[in-house]
């Protein structure tokens, strides 16, 4: 990997900071031009409104310089939309580890999206219901587990 | 046709009949996408910190976000399509009301918790066909925001439904209610699909699966269909209700009063 790829695979979400923006998926590319040293990376948003775009953006150049790639461009494309299945295993593995319920798999257009157990983060019950349909980021909905009575974030699937 | 007991519902105007068929280039109908998606967005933020409970605040408020989402990439290629420099501040904070493209639907004041929930059942169940249309049509940057915004919208209709047949399937007050709220902002939905050939998606061909939306979800509340009459128009022409001047001087004030203001 290079040095570019590295330092701006590891920059964090700046909402859920226990996961960076490779493993949440919404990392598309980085490329370097080899004459220029010039660092092109390819962003895309989770939700149209997401709020942390521009902290990403600028954390990404951030990154870049402090691993000596000053002249860095960051670009958003919104094709393909971005999938919570693009959340790598690792990357669920650590929201789960923060209290944050992994999403279930998306579903795909035309099917009736079949609904599975949300597990608690905490204690693993799949004794769960939700509280809230929407929750502090776009990216996440309030939900609350009927056996050790604590509330958690689900990332919706999308 | 039941009678129109809200008075916040009136539109001060009414066209003619003959509505006519806007030339609809790419500028203008991705224009117009992203004004009904800002003006919704402003309404639907009207009720941050004022919903009446904790988790629809949240729901409104980021329903709001995703509309706004929306709006920000509709008007930045509406100005990119224009080619005369404008960019999505300029074109959301320095138009005046009659250069506005949105739908009547949106504009309309929020009323009660029903009339709201009215509102955006209405415009996701159309926004959703669009943009899953414009998600496969030959405009590149068109197909790219509508692929990512039928998914939000997805879930703003499966909200709003939700409420549409709690409410109308909940006690007598929530049914009379809620049945007021849909026979009050019938009449708007009609001018979301004026035809218009020429447009990238002809608004037209999403009314079959609008009207199935409707009529499965409205069944299932116990709600009444109402009878398609009175229709009112003019949105897409830029001939609004009073309702949105007032609205965009809200939001344009700061902007206005302090050109490239910043955070």
């Amino acid at each position: 990997m290079s040095t570019a790829r590295a330092a701006v695979a590891a920059v964090v979400d700046p909402e859920i900071r226990v996961i960076t923006i490779d493993e949440l998926g919404i990392l598309r590319a980085v490329d370097e031009d080899p004459a220029t040293g010039r660092v092109t990376v390819t962003i895309t948003p989770t939700y149209t409104g997401c709020p942390a775009m521009d902290v990403i953006r600028a954390d990404i150049r951030r990154a870049l310089a402090a691993a000596g790639h000053p002249d860095a461009e960051v670009r958003t494309v919104h094709a393909p939309a971005w999938s919570t299945d693009w959340i790598s295993e690792r990357g669920r593995a650590k929201l789960a580890e923060a209290g944050i319920a992994p999403p279930p798999p998306a579903a795909s257009g035309g099917v009736v999206p079949l609904t599975l157990a949300v597990r608690c983060p905490r204690c693993g019950s799949p004794e769960t219901e939700q509280i809230s349909r929407f929750g502090s980021t776009a990216c996440k909905a309030l939900w609350r587990c009927r056996d050790c009575a604590e509330p958690f974030d689900h990332l919706k699937a999308l | 046709m039941s009678a129109r007991s809200e008075p916040v519902l009136r539109a001060p105007q009414s066209r003619t009949k003959t509505s006519p068929v806007s030339a609809s280039g790419p500028f203008e109908f991705t224009l117009a996408l992203g004004d009904d998606a800002l003006v919704a967005a402003q309404r639907l933020a009207e009720w941050t910190s004022r919903a009446p409970e904790m988790e629809e605040d949240v729901a409104l408020s980021n329903i709001a976000l995703d509309q706004l989402g929306a709006a920000r990439l509709l008007l930045t290629y509406a100005g990119e399509l224009e080619g005369a420099g404008r960019d999505e501040d300029a074109l959301a904070y320095l138009r005046d009301d009659r250069e506005f493209r949105n739908c009547l639907l949106v504009e309309l004041p929020n009323g009660d918790f029903a009339v709201t929930m009215a509102k955006l059942f209405f415009l996701a169940a159309y926004q959703l066909p669009l943009y899953t249309a414009l998600a496969g049509c030959g405009d590149e940057q068109l197909a790219a925001i509508g692929g990512k915004a039928r998914k939000e919208s997805a879930y703003h209709l499966d909200h709003a439904a939700l409420w549409v047949r709690r409410l109308g399937d909940g006690t007598g007050e929530s049914h009379r209610r809620m049945q007021a709220a849909v026979d009050g902002t019938w009449p708007y939905v009609h001018e979301l699909f004026a035809a218009d050939p020429a447009a990238p998606v002809d608004p037209a061909t999403l009314r079959a699966d609008f009207d199935a939306t409707v009529t499965t979800v409205l069944a299932e509340a116990t709600l009444t269909r109402p009878e398609s009459g009175w229709a009112p128009a003019g949105g897409r022409d830029g001939v609004h209700t009073e309702h949105l001047s007032y609205l965009l001087a809200e939001m344009q004030v700061l902007h206005r009063a302090h050109p490239g203001a910043r955070w």
